[in-house]
Order: C-alpha cells, then sequence, then structure tokens
C-alpha cells in the first residue's frame, strides 16, 4: 500500500498568518528613529541655552568630535566598553554553567541556593565598595564586581529555566537513552533558552549600571570615572560627552542582544504568535 | 506471518504480578493491583480499558520511566528498571513529546544521533519513516506549524525510525482523521511483517483493537487487574475490508465491548 499524505502541510498561509500585524521595517525603523527625533528636540530645545550646567547640544558634540581625536578618551570608552562586554560574557558562562548544575542536581541546590539568594538581594552597587575594599583598587576590582552583580539574574533564570523543562521531553530523552551530554545540549539547554535569554538581558542592564558605579567609585579610568572628574571640574560639555557616549553604549549594546535574542528564540517568538491567533 | 507461528515465537515482554502505587500527599495510592501476561517476539498486543484505570501507568513501567511497586516487568528475560535500549514509547501527550525548536526532519533525526549509524543509512531511515507517515513534503515544518494528527505523526515516525524490537505506543492514532488511523494502522502490520517488531498498543478503539491484535488485553476493576486475555487468530496479513466483514470479527469486537463495559 502507498502511503500519500492525507493532510496537506500547511505552507505560506500559516507563516504569514503566524507574523505579528507589523512589519519588520516598521519596528527596525522605530527603533532607529526615536532616538534621532528625542536628539532633535534636544538639539532644539538646548540651542540658545544660556544655563552653564546645561549648554547646547551642539557645544557638546564639538567637544565630543575634539575629545574622539585624544588618545585618553579612546582609551576611557575602550576601557568601560571593554569591561562590560567581558564581564557580560563570563557572567553568561557562568551563570548557564552554574545554573545549569544547580538546575540540574537538586541536592547541590539545597545546599547552595541560600548563599546565591543571601548575595542577590545585595543592591549591585552596593558590592563595589567592598571589592574595592577587599581588593583594591584595579580594573581586576571592577570587572569583579560587575561579572558577579551580572551573574545572578543569568544564574537564577537558567536555574529556574532547567527545573521548568516540559517533563514530557526528559521523558523522551531517557525512553531514547540521549546521554547526558546530548540531552544538555540538545534538549535540557534549548527548552530553557527563553528564560535563559531574559536573564541575561537583565544581566546585560545590571552589568552596564554596575560597570559605570565601579567607574565613578576612586577610579582613574573609564568613561564612568571620566565624566565624574569633568563634573567635579566644572568641565561641564564634557560631563555631557560623557553622558551621551555612555547613553549610547547602553542603547547599543541592548539593542545587539535584542537582535540576538530575535534570532536564537525564532522558533519560541513564532510559536507564541502561533498560539495567540489560534 | 501465520498465527501458529506466533503462538510458538519466544515471549519477549513478561509482565508478572506487575503493581504499581504512586506517593502522593495523601499517601500510597495503588493504581495497578495485579498484573501477568506476556507478549511474544513479533506480536501485536492491544491493552484496552476504561480511561483513568492505569494503561499509561502499565505502559511507563514497561518502558522503564516508572518504578514498579511488586512484581516484575522482564524484557527478553531481564528485569527492566529502567528504559531498555531496545524500547520507543510514542507518548500519549505527543504534542508535549515533540521540542518545538527542532523542525520535524530533526526531531525525528535526534534520537538517531547516539546510534552511530552509516549516513546512508540515517538518512534513509529518516525519510522512510516520514514517508511511511505521510509527512514528506512536511521535514522542515516546526510542530507548532503543525495539526495535532500531524504532530501524532511526527511522533510516530520518530519511534519508527529508531527502529526499536519492541515499539510501545499510548492511544498514538487518537487525533487522526478515520483515513489517515486506517493508513496507519497497517502501517503497524507492514512494520511488524518488515523488522518482526513486537508491538505494545493502548487504545480506546475497540474495532482497532481487533484489527491490530494477536491478543487483546483487557484491564479492568480499580486498582486494575487483567479481565481477560482475547486471542486474535487472523494471521499477519489483514485488511481494512476483507478483515472486517469476517464473523470472528463481529464476535471479538462484541466480546471486547461487553468486557470493558462490565469492567468499567
Ligand atoms: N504521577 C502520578 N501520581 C499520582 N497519581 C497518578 C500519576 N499518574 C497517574 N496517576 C493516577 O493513576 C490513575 C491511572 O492513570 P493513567 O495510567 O494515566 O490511566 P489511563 O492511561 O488508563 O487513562 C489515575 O487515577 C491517575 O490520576
Ligand atoms: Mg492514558
Amino acid at each position: 500500500m502507498v502511503f500519500t499524505s492525507s493532510i496537506p502541510a500547511r505552507t505560506s498561509v500559516a507563516r504569514r498568518a503566524g507574523r505579528s500585524g507589523t512589519p519588520r521595517w516598521v519596528l527596525i525603523g522605530t527603533e532607529v528613529l526615536v532616538p534621532i527625533v528625542l536628539l532633535g528636540l534636544w538639539w532644539v530645545s538646548s540651542a540658545n541655552s544660556t544655563n552653564t550646567f546645561f549648554p547646547p547640544l551642539q557645544v557638546i558634540l564639538e567637544r565630543l568630535l575634539q575629545l574622539v581625536q585624544t588618545p585618553t578618551f579612546l582609551v576611557d570608552v575602550g576601557s568601560s566598553l571593554g569591561n562590560l562586554l567581558l564581564s557580560f560574557v563570563l557572567a553568561s558562562v557562568i551563570g548557564v554553567l552554574l545554573g545549569a548544575a544547580l538546575g540540574l542536581v537538586p541536592a547541590l541546590a539545597w545546599f547552595v541556593e541560600p548563599t546565591i539568594h543571601f548575595f542577590r538581594a545585595i543592591p549591585p552597587v552596593a558590592l563595589v565598595p567592598i571589592f574595592v575594599s577587599l581588593i583594591g583598587f584595579g580594573n581586576e576590582t571592577r570587572i569583579l564586581s560587575i561579572t558577579l552583580a551580572a551573574l545572578f539574574p543569568v544564574l537564577i533564570s537558567t536555574m529556574d529555566g532547567i527545573r521548568g523543562t516540559e517533563p514530557t521531553l526528559a521523558m523522551v530523552s531517557r525512553v531514547y537513552r540521549i546521554g547526558w551530554f546530548d540531552r544538555l545540549v540538545s534538549v535540557t539547554l534549548p527548552a530553557a533558552s527563553p528564560r535563559i535569554l531574559s536573564g541575561m538581558q537583565v544581566s546585560l542592564i545590571t552589568a552596564f549600571v554596575v560597570m559605570i558605579a565601579s567607574e565613578m567609585l576612586g577610579s582613574s579610568t573609564g568613561l564612568g570615572a571620566a565624566t565624574l572628574l569633568a563634573q567635579q571640574s566644572f568641565a561641564i560639555a564634557d560631563m555631557w560627552v560623557g553622558i551621551l557616549v555612555l547613553g549610547v553604549i547602553g542603547y547599543a549594546t541592548t539593542a545587539v542582544f535584542t537582535l540576538f535574542r530575535r534570532r536564537v528564540l525564532r522558533w519560541y517568538l513564532a510559536s507564541q504568535q502561533q498560539e495567540k491567533n489560534a | 506471518m501465520t498465527s501458529d507461528t506466533l503462538r510458538d515465537a519466544p515471549v519477549r515482554l513478561s509482565v508478572r504480578g506487575l503493581a504499581k502505587s504512586y506517593d502522593t500527599k495523601r499517601g500510597s495510592v495503588p493504581v495497578i493491583a495485579d498484573l501477568t501476561f506476556d507478549v511474544r517476539v513479533g506480536e501485536i498486543a492491544c491493552i484496552v480499558g476504561p480511561s483513568g484505570i492505569g494503561k499509561t501507568t502499565l505502559l511507563k513501567c514497561l518502558t522503564g520511566l516508572q518504578s514498579i511497586s511488586s512484581g516484575q516487568a522482564l524484557i527478553d528475560g531481564r528485569p527492566i528498571d529502567g528504559p531498555p535500549e531496545e524500547m520507543a514509547l510514542v507518548f500519549q501527550e505527543y504534542t508535549r513529546s515533540l521540542m518545538p525548536w527542532l523542525t520535524v526532519e530533526k526531531n525525528v533525526r535526534l534520537p538517531l544521533k547516539h546510534l552511530r549509524l552509516p549516513a546512508a543509512e540515517r538518512e534513509e531511515r529518516i525519510r522512510g519513516a516520514l514517508a511511511a507517515v505521510g509527512l514528506a513534503g512536511a521535514e522542515s515544518k516546526y510542530p507548532w506549524q503543525l495539526s495535532g494528527g500531524m504532530q501524532q505523526r511526527v511522533a510516530i515516525a520518530r519511534a519508527i525510525a529508531y527502529r526499536p524490537e519492541v515499539l510501545v505506543m499510548d492511544e498514538p492514532f487518537a487525533s487522526v482523521d478515520a483515513q489517515t488511523r486506517f493508513e496507519l494502522e497497517d502501517l503497524c502490520l507492514r512494520i511488524r511483517e518488515q523488522f518482526g517488531m513486537t508491538i505494545v498498543v493502548v487504545t480506546h478503539d475497540i474495532d482497532e483493537a481487533v484489527y491490530l491484535s494477536d491478543r487483546v488485553i483487557v484491564l479492568g476493576e480499580r486498582p486494575a487487574r487483567v479481565t481477560e486475555i482475547i486471542d486474535v487468530d487472523f494471521g499477519g496479513a489483514r485488511d481494512q475490508l476483507t478483515t472486517r466483514a469476517v464473523p470472528e470479527f463481529a464476535e471479538l469486537r462484541s466480546e471486547v465491548f461487553e468486557l470493558i463495559r462490565k469492567a468499567g
């Protein structure tokens, strides 16, 4: 007997219906346009400002053009961005590995979880002075503070995500005798990935805030330090340049991460959409 | 394959005084009291019984997913105390048993990875299994893009491609349309013929049980016991039209029907 497919596969119709009503270019356009419009408003409203603490945007941008030609400024930007990215990557890797271990081994979690919740309860910024007094003012202190602060969101969401894995999928892995490593990589982590990536998003924001704080507390390098120094020495334009560049870094890293998340979780976002339409 | 050679085949699955209770907050709840039956190599056995009687629980014990409270389940004489390598299970909750982040084709491929098959054979198994359940052309779809019946067929294709010696299925044709159901029933008969697979199916469709089975195991009472084991002697070659038309078919189905009604 020949088996003919009695139900035709749902094709482009389902896929088109599965997408949200807003086209992609509108979404991306909005993300680019909104900051430009805000900058435009800033430009116009500050154009004739005589307030020393609120100079015209034009003055700030001119100062930015001068500063980007100075090595110290570039070193500051590089140091801030480098610390932010390095710490975020470290926190993500350690957080996923540790979170997976804790999610998979209940005995381990029972042992370690109270400690985790204790440290998580401390506001991340408050960790900086502790590390400064423990290991001094070096760059390692900053990386350590940022990494540790950014660790908890991704760690906890990985743990929860893995614990919340659909039990049927775990049984499928057992029935088909998929080895522990394949199970982790091909089943457990993908199943937990929506939660893991939400945690990473919070980690990124935390890392950004603690990055600035760590530079403002007794550091001489980095944008945070430069901005604070400018404010204390009444170099108001320099201060605004620092704030502006920090804003751009924060916005750009979040935007890149959002694109990454959307790419990794395409299956998840599309299936959620499908459910909503159904 | 004739029914005589089947009756002489060695026992593949042996259930001996199996009992199962679940430990819950309100103490131990007995679900299965005492089950004893055998399934021989190459046989198709259907398990029927009212819903909630413990059919899924029994299959989970047989596939090593649940521990057995007392008695034994044996495969080729070995006690089952974890998922045996020669078994595959099609879950009743088929929608939740597929990986939503993998395409249909990759879902079928996943369990084959660790079997270390030659590439050509692996690809042929995947292609063949998907074609057999009528899903050729849907390889690159995601499960959530498919209807319930199609998802169920993906789960069946995954089990078939794995080529288990014992294929266990929990209400596998529950949400497919009538035509596809007939095709999948015949697919069962064919893979039994082709690979000598032993197949255990839970079904709530009495006609299906009689059409497919070499024996129908009827469960009844709570906690569950075997009410009756009915031998079906239609042999290996069956036909949707002629087999269902013979007088014995009607007799068997009313016999099973009566037993289930009494059990419920
Ligand atoms: N994990 C479990 N813990 C406690 N009770 C369960 C569990 N799984 C099933 N049961 C109970 O066992 C009984 C049999 O369930 P099940 O095996 O799913 O029946 P069937 O498949 O025949 O419909 C039901 O009363 C159900 O509530
Ligand atoms: Mg059931």
